[in-house]
């Protein structure tokens, strides 16, 4: 959901657009058939995965790209499977990489980029945890890959993952405050004179949102 | 008078002093304290041979480095955050100067990410000027890494005749995109400005002269036999190792598996072009060495291609609303303002100028969705991770960035190898800091 | 600091000023202080096509103890700048302070947390080059302006005088370089 055209509150803006509200908008859940090879790799993954069931809460075929909503509490054991299983095959683990959606009960999103270089599949894996409990189990002694993109993850979001050999700050300086990419962190900017005018940093400027 | 630490005596001489050496009893008995004590060595961030701001944190025992330990984020710049803040178009100049050796490959990435969020197609004369500066990046991006690489190790001539080549390629970007480096010239839609007249020629000698260059520094180094000796059997990792710690790119060819995102999981049309992917058997620094040389030639090979198929058309898609009209060109101030665009849009079309107007200061609506496109880029595989939320703006932009990764093989490459070797492994991973740090 | 800053001032002794100002910018050693794309740019300045050997500024000391000129090329994160002040404090007097790029200038197109917004808040800067990066040429530019601003600058107690007060003088650009 998000509030205003502008990015500015306050501001004495008298168009009316600051009243304005939009709802977030969620991906619908795709219908079957899925399309393309989503449908053998969902299909080898419910009957070699014990708990699909309750680990996968949701389907997302987008633009071409699967996307599954994984729970926190099965999610070792689903993305094991899709490690290790001879119909899968995800050896590769591209990317791991936070999202913070504000306006969502379970904000931190840590999403989950796996390509199968025997199949030349890609598969993406969301799991969502609030800010109160952002613990997630690590990847890392699956896939050593997921180190230090974990501890990026980490470093910028504050999602803990549990499991981790050890999990410390990675871009920001070790005795930082905060956790930089969170959307309600400020981005710190300072106001700049320019001939005479002062303009504002990016965050604070009246800009279309 | 006594002394706490030497007995002494008077004689005829005068005073003397009997010294026994307490600790050198220990070294000779084996239970000389320092020999259980670690030392520990900092290879600070600013320092002439790691590629950057790395720090690299080694334990060594003699020569050897028994432990080793990359400490990044001296170039943390926040560049994924900045372009929250950005429309899609403005987050293009935030984004080139990741991986400011290879801009092209994150403009690149990043537009292919977003066009696919949009779900437009890019006119085919835009994908082949973009494959061109690609490719032409791809053999910069190689000159630098064999610049620096040699210039690490000790052989200087490798980092001067390396620049001398690179600025033949700056110089065909400079006529193309007006910048040396960090360009942003690929935007969502297309390119920025056509090719200038006479170009093609231009990039035809350009062909031929790297020819001569690589075989000049073929001359070079190859068959040097101190070059042969510091690369041979040094910074070894196997196929296993790398699919483990997720390494893609010229480490991972040089291990042996021939695994290139443009031939495997082709993009932007790469699957009709004739090249090869080198690979090489040995997994140490010299078949990376090797890879990355071999690469330099085939891109010449697609480059030469890329002039043939050449058609004229437009380089922006048509879409007036995503679109960017830049068609930028030197004016008579010295600014790009291009004049006949100016007289289109204040003098002629009404909608011309509402939909500059509306792309200049709002920008295009990207409809809700997420996105990861991948391409190869000099470093390996290089992903974009977008998410949108319908607004003007990026919601979130990640880059999965190769250098970011393959360093985590530093410790797998160091370890159990001497200190000069560990330089020469860093330098064969080519990392990036920009793109490390981000 | 040297015997030469102890002289007395004077008349006498003001060609001494320009033979040891003259001497200093004849071999401007720089600390390698390459950080990003600027880094890049310095790198092609030392390159064959725009030499800095002739100005006598090949040799890049990697070791601060022996560099008189600190080009800091690219953005200084909040992690690097202890690191910056270090070097910088390692290096001996004289030593001058060239910001090259935005990023080192001002904080660039880096306006947000994790950038310091201008090495001028943890170095004193001699001279700042804009630019994104700026070409070699640039570099060469301010290089050369920098030997001007060197042959200008006082000896001695003067000097000393100068250097707590921190004053900067803007040369006009109508000096000839090098000559005077």
């Amino acid at each position: 959901m998000s509030e205003g055209m502008f990015g500015v509150a306050g501001s004495g803006d008298t168009s009316g657009f600051g009243g304005l509200v939009r709802e977030a908008w969620s991906a619908p859940t795709a219908e079957r058939p899925l399309g393309g090879y989503f449908d053998e790799v969902v299909d080898a993954l419910e009957a070699a995965c014990p708990v699909f069931e309750q680990a996968v809460s949701k389907i997302v075929v987008d633009r071409d790209e699967l996307t599954l909503e994984v729970e926190r509490e099965h999610f070792l054991a689903l993305i094991t499977t899709l490690r290790d299983d001879p119909s899968l095959r995800f050896e590769l683990l591209s990317s791991v990489s936070g999202v913070d959606y504000l306006h969502t009960e379970k904000r931190l999103h840590s999403v989950y980029h796996l390509m199968s270089m025997t199949y030349r599949r890609r598969i993406r894996l969301e799991v969502a945890v609030t800010v109160e409990d952002p613990h997630l189990p690590s990847v890392t002694p699956l896939y050593p890959t997921a180190d230090w993109q974990e501890r990026e993850a980490f470093d910028m979001f504050g999602i803990v993952y549990d499991g981790h050999p050890s999990l410390t700050r990675i871009l920001m300086p070790d005795d930082w405050d905060g956790h930089p990419q969170r959307k309600d962190y400020p981005l710190g900017g300072i106001p700049v004179q320019y001939k005479g005018a002062t303009i504002p940093p990016p965050d604070e400027r009246r800009a279309y949102k | 008078m006594t002394d706490a630490y030497a007995p002494s005596r008077e004689t005829t001489e005068g005073r003397v002093y009997n010294l026994s050496g307490g600790d050198w009893d220990l070294v000779m008995g084996g239970v000389d304290p320092i020999s259980e004590e670690r030392l520990v060595v900092n290879m600070g961030p600013q320092h002439p041979s790691t590629h950057g701001v790395l720090r690299l944190v080694l334990e060594i025992e003699g020569e050897t480095v028994t432990d080793a330990r990359a400490v990044i984020g001296y170039l943390h710049t926040g560049i994924e955050k900045n372009c929250e803040f950005r429309t899609w178009t403005q987050a293009v100049t935030f984004l080139t100067r990741c991986d400011y050796v290879a801009p092209f490959s994150n403009e690149a990435v990043y537009c292919m990410t977003v066009e696919k969020l949009l779900g437009i197609e890019v006119p085919s004369r835009a994908v082949l000027i973009r494959m061109l500066l690609l490719e032409i990046n791809r053999i910069s991006s190689h000159w630098v890494w064999l610049a620096t690489g040699g210039m690490e190790i000790g052989a200087l001539t490798a980092m001067t005749n390396g620049f001398r080549a690179r600025e033949k390629c700056l110089d065909i970007f400079e006529a193309i995109t007006g910048l040396r480096m960090n360009h942003a010239f690929i935007r969502p839609g297309g390119v920025a400005n056509d090719l200038p007249d006479g170009m093609i020629e231009r990039i035809r000698e350009f062909v031929k002269d790297q020819r001569t260059e690589f075989k000049g520094v073929d001359k070079l180094l190859r068959g040097q036999t101190i070059w042969v000796n510091r690369l041979k059997d040094v910074g070894w990792i196997g196929v296993e190792g790398c699919l483990a710690l997720g390494i893609t790119g010229p480490l991972l060819r040089a291990a042996g598996l021939p695994w290139d995102l443009r031939k495997t999981m082709p993009y932007m049309g790469y699957e009709t072009f004739d090249f090869d992917v080198p690979t090489d058997d040995r997994g140490d620094c010299w078949s990376r060495f090797v890879v990355r040389t071999a690469e330099m030639w085939e891109s010449l090979k697609i480059v030469e291609q890329i002039l043939d198929r050449l058609e004229p058309g437009p380089v922006m898609h048509e879409d007036p609303k995503i679109g960017w009209p830049a068609k930028l060109s030197l004016g008579p101030d010295g600014m790009g303002n291009s004049l006949e665009h100016v007289h289109k849009i204040m003098g002629t079309s009404m909608e011309a100028l509402i939909h500059h107007f509306k792309l200049v200061t709002e920008g295009f609506r990207v409809p809700p969705g997420q996105a990861y496109v991948a391409i190869e880029s000099p470093k390996g595989e290089l992903g974009c991770h977008a998410v949108s939320d319908g607004g003007t703006r990026p919601y979130r932009v990640h880059l999965r960035e190769p250098s970011f990764i393959n360093l985590q093989a530093t410790a797998a490459l160091t370890v159990g190898g001497m200190l000069a070797d560990c330089v020469a492994s860093v330098a064969s991973i080519d990392p990036v800091m920009g793109g490390v740090d981000r | 600091m040297g015997i030469e800053e102890k002289l007395p001032d004077g008349v006498l002794l003001a060609s001494v000023e320009k033979l040891v100002n003259w001497t200093r910018k004849s071999s401007l050693w720089p600390a390698t202080f390459g950080l990003a794309c600027c880094a890049i740019e310095m790198m092609a300045f030392g390159a064959p096509r725009s030499d800095s050997a002739r100005f006598g500024m090949e040799v890049f000391r990697a070791s601060p103890r022996q560099a008189d000129l600190m080009i800091v090329a690219g953005r200084v994160s909040q992690k690097m700048a202890p690191v910056l002040r270090q070097i910088y404090d390692q290096m001996p007097e004289p030593k001058w302070v060239l910001a090259m790029g935005v990023c080192a200038s001002s904080g660039g197109m880096f306006n947000n947390y994790a950038i310091v917004q201008g090495v001028d808040h943890i170095v004193p800067v001699d001279m700042y080059l804009p630019g994104c990066p700026p070409r070699p040429e640039m570099l060469v530019d301010a290089v050369l302006k920098l030997h001007t601003k060197i042959m200008h600058e006082p000896l001695g107690p003067k000097r000393a005088k100068k250097l707590e007060g921190q004053q900067v003088e803007l040369i006009p650009s109508s000096y000839r370089y090098g000559r005077s």
